[in-house]
């Protein structure tokens, strides 16, 4: 079983409906570890050793995070920019995490419409995570397309249930062994026909 | 008119309350006040008390006792332990010294040898009442000189016993004795043999510490279950009195008794209860006990033979100076602390007046002899205040400037961007901090012990009273950045603050202060930059406990910042309130009041809820709303 390692970030967890369901709900798996930047780093200070021991540790790495104007909260950028060093994430010498699969798990205000040439965000989920998408690479990771709770501001109890639900299927798909092969060109892994079908 | 117990009270409490108010009034120890009180209301001046004054000089010490018994209180066996070592060489040398050269002197003068040697014994004791209560006083207890002090004081309590034990040795004892009152004050033990005596001391130390152990503190656990408050003041009442009981049966010090029962129960939880409760009381007693020795003071004695009293007591002053000064030398002691030391245990202490009348009752002494040894400890114990002061005034600057000025010219020349007053546990932290940015700030404290210790660490470090200008300059003040005022007397940051403001307004002061009024009155001196030590560390108490309950770490930390930025502009707001008179009393109540208005004020602020823009049930509820319209 793959061990996977969620890297959460939200600035407010106590006040978010979704993600508090999101992580809620996978708490207790297995091999799976919840890393909740900022309550470990309330004033920035990340231990980049440790960080760095625990990414060791893990096979999947998951960013969970809102997406804020974009992208990450920033205690997220701060994390990428301390923790994964030149010649131990990347450079000649960097290789620590390789072989390693990397994904966002986003939630978003707005919904998927919006996030399209046509809409007004102009651009596509896709399109905004490139620079996540690029870092795994840099750093020799399988980055995967990401999980994404869309349309926060007006969910319905049911829908976020459902989200939820896939949330957890999905990590038991992940730890059970899904390839780059499984997802064709999907722009969500939450598209998969393993999670469609429910 | 002397009769009334009403009337008596109300003389002694007069005479302290006008007495000691105009001591503190002109920079004076309090027990310079309650001296002079004594001597006013003495049978030679006033006379309004009489023979009495004996009675009450008894009476008062409890407040010796009592003093012991707190001091006991504040220190855990194990430091007791650790201190035998000062405390049986200091002890030893100051008592042995004194003796051996006070018995030559009064031998030489034509005494018998018993008489010389009683004489030497009650010399050799110096005033645990006013050498303590004048350390406590100026807050001395934790520099070397203080617990060389109180090393030697404590050696002479138990040496006592031994004097007392040994007293009857000296008695040509076919002669009846003066007076047959020693027999009832005395013990119970001294009809037994010498071997059974010393055994029954042993067992009356563990009868004490067996006491504190297995029935104090039960009984106390009971007493503070009931929580009527003035039971454990009975308590502890009855906790000394029984102490010095035990200790008087056997023909020990009470005070020593008291001492080691402090020591038993200053591990147990009732320690501050006790603290507090008796401390009021002491300092009552101790009051009465300095205005019983003022009014003892023989006046009719003094005038008969003026000039044998004068050179006697100068003689053993100086005798007690020499034999102090040897002592903290040995012990290498630093220069100031060394005077220090020499200057408050020099007098004559209140054992003399236990041993001389003894001695008297014995028959060795006879009443002139006596009288005039009880008039030369009086007046010993009530010159010393004033040798403190003189001590104080014009021989310790001195040499604090001369320690300064011996330092190697290059340290004074290369002058340092940061000075730091006062290298306590606050000044430590921040000096310790600095200089592992590579930033060395030149330290200015007052305990030269200290002092020496960080020179060794490589500190430059200069000793003395910062509030002077000339060390402040010798330290480099001209060319200074910054100067942190990290002591916790805020006197001394306001007396350094106008200095600064005053010659050198370049320079910047960051300032600790200990609370928000000793903030408030640094604000209005026009600083800005104040640091009180009891703002950061309790918020970050109160923000770990509600991590504790569940509250997110984050969330907590952007809340203390801006509890501090609120609390501070509230600090900012109430400082420029006029503020009453620095009276005591209206102080107190003008603080609490304060209290009052800032719960207020917190109340009205009210939870506070901020950081929308990360809130989504927020942005929901705008969204709905502009919906609707």
């Amino acid at each position: 079983m793959k061990k996977i390692l969620i890297l959460f970030a939200h600035p407010k967890l106590e006040k978010s409906r979704a993600n508090l369901a999101l992580i809620n709900h996978i708490k207790d798996k297995e091999n799976v570890t919840i890393h909740d930047l900022y309550n470990e780093y309330p004033d920035f200070h990340i231990d980049v050793l440790r960080e760095q021991k625990l990414l060791e540790q893990h096979d999947i790495i998951i960013w969970h995070h809102p997406f804020y104007w974009y992208s990450c909260p920033p205690l997220m950028k701060q994390w990428i920019d301390m923790v994964l060093e030149f010649n131990w994430a990347y450079g000649p010498e960097g290789k620590a995490l390789h072989n390693k699969t990397c994904l966002n798990a986003i939630t978003t205000g707005g919904s998927k419409e919006v996030y399209c040439s046509a809409g007004y965000n102009s651009f596509t989920v896709e399109q905004f995570l490139r620079p996540f998408e690029q870092t795994a690479n840099l750093c020799g990771m399988t980055y995967f397309p990401p999980f994404a709770v869309m349309g926060t501001h007006n969910l319905s109890d049911e829908k976020l249930h459902d989200y939820k639900v896939n949330y957890g299927k999905l990590i038991d798909l992940l730890q059970a062994e899904l390839t780059m092969n499984d997802f064709e060109k999907m722009s969500f892994i939450n598209d998969i026909p393993q999670l469609k079908s429910s | 008119m002397t009769g009334s117990l009403l009337f008596e009270a109300i003389v002694f409490l007069a005479g302290a309350i006008i007495c000691v108010s105009i001591a503190k009034r002109l920079g004076l120890s309090s027990v310079i006040g309650y001296l002079l009180a004594g001597v006013l209301i003495g049978p030679y001046v006033l006379g309004f008390i009489g023979e009495e004054g004996d009675d009450i000089l008894h009476f008062a010490e409890f407040g010796v006792v009592m003093m012991l018994f707190l001091i006991g209180l504040e220190i855990e066996p194990k430091n007791f332990w650790n201190m035998r070592k000062t405390i049986l060489g200091m002890g030893g040398i100051q008592v042995g010294g004194t003796m051996l050269l006070s018995y030559l002197l009064f031998y030489f003068l034509g005494y018998d040898w018993q008489v010389a040697l009683v004489i030497s014994m009650a010399v050799a004791l110096s005033s645990t009442a006013i050498a303590m209560q004048t350390i406590k006083e100026k807050g001395l207890m934790d520099t070397t000189f203080g617990t060389s002090a109180f090393s030697i004081l404590l050696f002479q309590d138990i040496i006592v016993i031994f004097m007392i034990g040994a007293m009857p040795l000296l008695s040509n004892s076919n002669v009846e004795s003066h007076s047959d009152n020693h027999s009832e004050s005395l013990s119970l033990i001294d009809s037994l043999p010498l071997g059974f005596q010393t055994l029954a001391i042993i067992l009356s130390v563990v009868i004490v510490i067996a006491l504190g152990r297995f029935v104090i503190v039960p009984m106390l656990r009971k007493v503070a279950k009931t929580g009527v408050r003035e039971l454990l003041i009975a308590a502890a009442f009855l906790i000394v009195f029984g102490i010095s009981l035990i200790m008087e049966l056997v023909g020990l010090s009470p005070a020593l008794g008291a001492f080691l029962g402090g020591v038993v129960l200053s591990s147990s939880e009732f320690k501050h209860e006790l603290e507090s409760t008796l401390e009021p009381f002491k300092n009552l007693l101790l009051g009465l006990f300095f205005m019983a020795v003022g009014a003892s003071i023989n006046f009719i004695v003094i005038a008969k033979s003026p000039l044998t009293i004068g050179g006697v007591l100068i003689a053993i002053i100086v005798l007690k100076a020499v034999v102090l000064y040897i002592t903290g030398r040995v012990f290498k002691l630093k220069l100031d602390q060394k005077l220090l030391l020499t200057f408050s245990l020099a007098q004559v202490g209140e054992f003399a007046f236990v041993l001389l009348s003894f001695a008297f009752g014995l028959n060795i002494l006879e009443q002139e002899q006596m009288d005039m040894l009880l008039v030369i400890t009086a007046l010993s114990m009530a010159l010393t205040p004033i040798i403190s002061i003189i001590n104080e005034r014009f021989i310790l600057p001195k040499v604090g400037t001369k320690e300064s000025i011996q330092r190697p010219m290059d340290h004074i020349a290369k002058s340092q961007k940061i000075i730091l007053v006062g290298f306590g546990h606050f000044g430590s932290t921040v000096g310790r901090f600095l200089r592992s940015h590579g930033v060395e700030a030149t330290v200015l404290d007052q305990d030269s012990n200290r002092v020496d210790f960080l020179r060794k660490m490589g500190f430059e470090v200069y000793y003395g009273d910062a509030t002077r200008l000339d060390l402040l300059e010798s330290a480099g003040i001209a060319d200074a950045k910054i100067v942190i005022i990290a002591t916790n007397k805020v006197k001394v940051s306001k007396a350094i603050s106008k200095i600064v403001e005053e010659k050198y307004p370049h320079v910047e002061l960051m300032i600790r202060t200990k609370n928000r009024y000793d903030a408030y009155e640094l604000l209005n001196l026009g600083r800005e930059n104040i640091y009180r030590e009891s703002l950061d560390t309790s918020l970050s108490l109160a923000s770990d406990v509600l991590h504790k309950l569940g509250f997110r770490k984050y969330t907590l930390n952007r809340q203390v910042k801006n509890f501090i930025k609120y609390d501070e502009t509230s600090l900012r707001r109430l400082a420029k309130e006029p503020k009453r008179e620095e009276d005591y009393i209206f102080k107190a109540r003008k603080e609490l009041q304060e209290q009052e208005e800032l719960l207020e004020a917190d109340f009205k602020r009210g939870i506070v809820d901020f950081d929308n823009h990360w809130d989504s049930e927020h942005i929901r509820k705008a969204l709905e709303k502009s919906s609707d319209l």
